[in-house]
């Protein structure tokens, strides 16, 4: 039986993970992480391969023991408690279905363990079934079953003890894409009808986009950001995860106005107009970020009609000579080789079949974009 | 087939057959000369069933064969159980003491003389017997030695298969709520029934056809039936010996050829359902786009 | 209330004994552990005492006296100095050593090539070659062996079919010979240099054998310089695999072999039974042991390289 946790009194979060920290041979895996995770939410786990994130999901389900640190769910700190104890499962990368047990079986093994009534067992597992809609499944063999297949009877099984915190290492890594933004929406819907606190590990940013409530960037065993998926888009808190999420430009440059509503920094590609405050100090070295599709491209120079307010004019600005053009169908990527010697990427929608204004190679440019839209990062 | 030339399709096959012409022409000879109606060995004299009706009255060969029967079973369950007692700690725990020392003695028999492996056990069982007047030399030594021996052929043929085996399942199994016991019986066991059974196969031939060590082990009254074959050997030719070649090559041939076909038929039938499935899941995803 | 029944203790002793010191880990290991020490262990131990006595009546000697409070410790080196001094020990040893690297030579010689084109062979047909192999490996050794007897012997088949062709007038003599010795460990040995070798190269990447073809290696060029490199834990398992039995083999020379073939599993035999000399053959084997040390040592080490890498 698994130990019952209390539930999560008001104010006290979910899950509560503080300082954590997983050492093998001297290398810090995970890295001293402190995390709250709310009740209900999807939570993902972002970052390369050897970031740490998987190691973390493995103390959660309790495959691996922390070097330090505290996890604690519904008040209790489970650290030491061995994973057949935890309220919690995990739907593994490879699915690990039983290969010698039927779907059936498969689906009812977690709750047989519990000493569970047959009939008890038998309602659940049809339940859990018709939840991935594979209620005629039920007789099958694993290696009958397709990859989608597999994959829906390892979430029913995962599923079927009702746990209080549901874990998924890169749930939609093994399916093809066609098959896999498919799966990203019926994986939501079906986490969001049980509703269960979900982590959620993997590599993909728009897997984490698209699925996770809430995002965490994880980079050499420490958390970076965490937040929102369009806060973490529209808002990195450093360099590393505006670029780790999509892609970004990066100016450099040296703070040269600083008000508290706008910021005037000065670069080699000319003077960038932020319009709002940032904390930082007269003459500091920052990064100005600014997204690709947030950038205008066109042969003429940008008008003042065009720009978000009149003091813009002038600043957010810079010429340039399209070097190279990608493109994907819904959009056109242009890599514009500006003056100053900085590549910059724009990209642009192909919002209408056949477009007068199409730029071509070697063409020169303005490239321009909007104060509002400027992240200035400072690490 | 890369980078084949006609002359080295040509050499392939021939030095292959070449090679099995080798391998089986002895075995042909044996089974020729058992049905061969003279004593005087090599020389053909015509076609006669004599000799296996000789064995039937051979008591000293029937008696070896009881024995050895018996010894080999015995052998053979003993060594698959320590044989994975032995995989599955190598497997499943990267780090004890003595690792090296564990692993290194128990694949050790699997190349050691079995002159030194003899000579070694029966020594110690000589001193054990002084001291505590017990064992005698017989069966029980024998086994002793057999499962020696048939231990490290187990713990290879299973280690294999642990390896093979996803690490994920015994995870899954625990977080689902076994504990580490019960994750071995329901989980692990079932899987590697197939390498259970190949490797008590291997075992209780290997027991059922030793010489040296059951020569060393053995004791008055408990001569199994290689020893026998290897004393009337030693001799001269007997022809009672093809026919017991005989009957064991055919024995041997009927169990490879239908455990062979047999397991072949179920792969392919597993690999139908597996493409089966595929097709299935291709239609419905094609069906959504419609 | 008397004493408790005994039972009832036993079983909580029991209880508490596995709840607390026996866990599943210490079982796993423990098991094998302790059946290797009491067999294999101790058994080595044993040898190497009394490798250091001599016979002494009935039975050997003791290393160890105690008598005035003085613990000594006596080791005879007589069995080792001997075996040092004598000539037909030594050439006993070398001449193991030959044959069995004779015979290593040949597997590896006529082995490879087998395993090779097993390899390459089409995949539908992979299974059955397998098979015919495995036939052979399972059938019993001791069987095959004594084949090879009715096979050279002076009246046997292969005299008679040599003079029935006419090519010889007197029958040759071929048993019990050098090379009646080397065809029957040949023959015995192959299918475990052939096994091991299959295992290795069908596990092999055809795409580098494309690659190199691609980059203008020819097939002979591809088989030296990409093949049998990649091969090289196979063939030190092979090798092994045959070299080390090989150089303790006795059921081979004591059947097929000959008065120039002394091969030291046969002096440790009949050492043994026949002088009743335990000492002299512990001796004998002790050496023998330190002899396949070194080729021991690499066997293991390919065979944990390959395990881990699995």
């Amino acid at each position: 039986m698994t130990t019952p946790v209390p539930a999560a009194s008001a104010g006290q979060p979910f899950l509560l993970i503080r300082n954590l920290v997983k050492e093998f041979d001297g290398v810090r895996a995970v890295d001293d992480i402190s995390l709250t995770i709310e009740q209900g939410e999807i939570f993902a786990l972002l970052g390369s391969s050897g970031c740490g994130k998987s190691t973390l999901l493995r103390m959660l389900a309790g495959f691996e023991t922390p070097s330090a640190g505290q996890i604690v769910l519904g008040g209790a700190d489970i650290v030491k408690v061995p994973p057949y104890k935890r309220p919690i499962n995990m739907m593994f990368q490879s699915y690990a279905l039983f290969p010698h047990l039927s779907v059936w079986d498969n689906v009812a093994f977690g709750l047989r363990r519990d000493g569970m009534a047959k009939d008890a067992i038998a309602a659940q597992v049809e339940k859990m079934l018709a939840l991935v809609q594979l209620s005629s499944f039920g007789k099958r063999m694993p290696h009958q079953l397709s990859g989608g297949q597999q994959q829906r009877v390892a979430l029913a099984r995962s599923l079927s003890k009702r746990p209080q915190l549901l874990l998924l290492d890169e749930p939609l890594g093994a399916l093809d894409k066609k098959l896999r933004e498919r799966t990203q929406i019926e994986l939501v819907n079906i986490i969001e009808q049980v509703g269960v606190t979900c982590v959620m590990v993997t590599h993909d940013q728009d897997e984490a986009m698209s699925m996770a409530t809430r995002i965490g960037v994880m980079s050499e065993g420490r958390i970076l950001q965490v937040g929102a998926p369009g806060d973490i888009y529209e808002t990195p808190n450093c360099r590393f995860v505006a670029d780790f999420i999509g892609s970004v430009n990066l100016f450099a440059g040296r703070v040269t106005v600083d008000e508290t509503d706008y910021v005037v920094i000065e670069s080699p590609e000319g003077l960038h107009y932020v319009s709002h405050g940032i904390t930082g100090t007269l003459g500091m070295a920052v990064s100005v970020a600014v997204r690709p599709e947030k950038i205008g491209v066109q042969v003429d120079a940008p008008t003042m009609e065009m720009r978000a307010s009149a003091a813009e004019h002038g600043y957010n600005c810079a010429q340039g000579m399209i070097t190279a053009i990608a493109y994907f169908g819904n959009e056109t990527r242009y890599h514009v080789l500006l003056d100053s010697g900085m590549e910059v990427r724009v990209a642009r929608t192909n919002a209408a079949r056949h477009d007068s204004s199409r730029l071509a190679r070697e063409q020169r440019v303005f490239v321009w974009w909007d104060g509002a839209d400027i992240v200035v990062l400072t690490s | 087939m890369n980078g084949a030339t006609v002359f080295g399709r040509w050499f392939g096959r021939s030095w292959l057959s070449l090679g099995y012409l080798f391998l089986y022409l002895p075995i042909l000879v044996l089974i020729v000369f058992s049905f061969n109606d003279s004593r005087q060995d090599m020389v053909w004299s015509g076609f006669s069933t004599r000799w296996y009706s000789a064995l039937l009255v051979d008591a000293e060969i029937i008696a070896g064969f009881v024995l050895s029967l018996k010894i080999a079973v015995l052998a053979a369950c003993a060594s698959v159980v320590l044989g994975t007692f032995a995989a599955f700690a190598l497997d499943r725990y990267s780090r004890f003491t003595g690792r090296v020392l564990f692993s290194s003695m128990v694949s050790a028999p699997l190349v050691m003389p079995e002159v030194i492996i003899g000579l070694s056990l029966l020594l110690m069982l000589v001193s054990v017997q002084k001291l505590f007047g017990f064992p005698e030399r017989g069966m029980l030594t024998i086994w002793i030695g057999h499962t020696l021996l048939g231990m490290a052929y187990a713990a290879v043929v299973v280690r294999s298969r642990l390896q093979e085996m996803s690490k994920s399942l015994a995870e899954a199994a625990m977080d689902l709520g076994c504990r580490p016991h019960q994750v071995f019986f329901l989980v692990t066991l079932p899987n590697i029934t197939q390498a259970l059974a190949s490797a008590w196969l291997l075992t209780f031939t290997l027991s059922l056809d030793d010489v040296v060590l059951s020569a060393f082990l053995s004791g008055p009254g408990s001569s199994t039936m290689p020893i026998v074959i290897f004393s009337r050997a030693r001799l001269g030719l007997d022809p009672r010996v093809n026919a017991v070649a005989a009957l064991t090559i055919l024995v041997v041939t009927i169990a490879v050829i239908v455990s062979s076909v047999m397991l072949a038929r179920a792969e392919r039938r597993r690999q139908k359902q597996i493409a089966a499935a595929f097709e299935a899941d291709a239609e419905s995803l094609s069906s959504t786009i419609k | 209330m008397n004493t408790p029944s005994p039972a009832p203790v036993t079983a909580a002793l029991l209880h508490l004994l596995t709840l607390r010191w026996l866990t599943g880990r210490r079982l796993v290991i423990g098991v094998p552990a302790l059946w290797l020490a009491g067999a294999f262990l101790l058994p080595f131990l044993i040898v190497l005492r009394i490798s250091f006595t001599e016979m002494e009546g009935a039975g050997f000697g003791s290393i160890v006296s105690y008598s005035d409070g003085l613990l000594q410790l006596k080791l005879k080196l007589s069995n080792y100095l001997f075996i040092a001094s004598d000539d037909l020990y030594l050439l006993t040893y070398l001449s193991s050593l030959k044959y069995a690297a004779i015979t290593t030579v040949l597997c590896l010689a006529i082995g490879y090539p087998f395993a090779y084109f097993m390899a390459r062979a089409r995949p539908t047909i992979r299974p059955v070659l397998m098979m015919l192999v495995m036939l052979p490996f399972w059938t019993s050794f001791l069987l095959r062996i004594y084949a090879w007897k009715g096979i050279l012997a002076n009246n046997g088949i292969l005299n008679d079919l040599l003079q029935a062709l006419g090519v010889i007038a007197q029958p040759l003599h071929m048993m019990h010979t050098p090379f009646s010795l080397v065809i029957g460990m040949l023959y015995a040995y192959l299918p475990f240099m052939i096994l091991p070798l299959y295992a290795n190269l069908v596990k092999m990447d055809v795409r580098l054998l494309e690659a190199a073809a691609d980059l203008g290696a020819t097939p002979l060029q591809t088989f030296w310089r990409i093949t049998v490199p990649l091969s090289k834990s196979g063939i030190i398992a092979g090798a092994m695999l045959v070299f080390i039995p090989a150089m303790g083999e006795y059921v081979i020379p004591a059947l097929l072999g000959g008065p120039e073939t002394l091969m030291i599993g046969q002096v440790l035999w009949d050492e043994f039974f026949t002088n009743n000399d335990w000492p002299m053959a512990s001796s004998v084997t002790v050496v023998m042991v330190l002899l396949i040390l070194v080729p021991m040592a690499i066997f293991n080490k390919v065979q944990a390289g390959q395990q881990e890498n699995a």
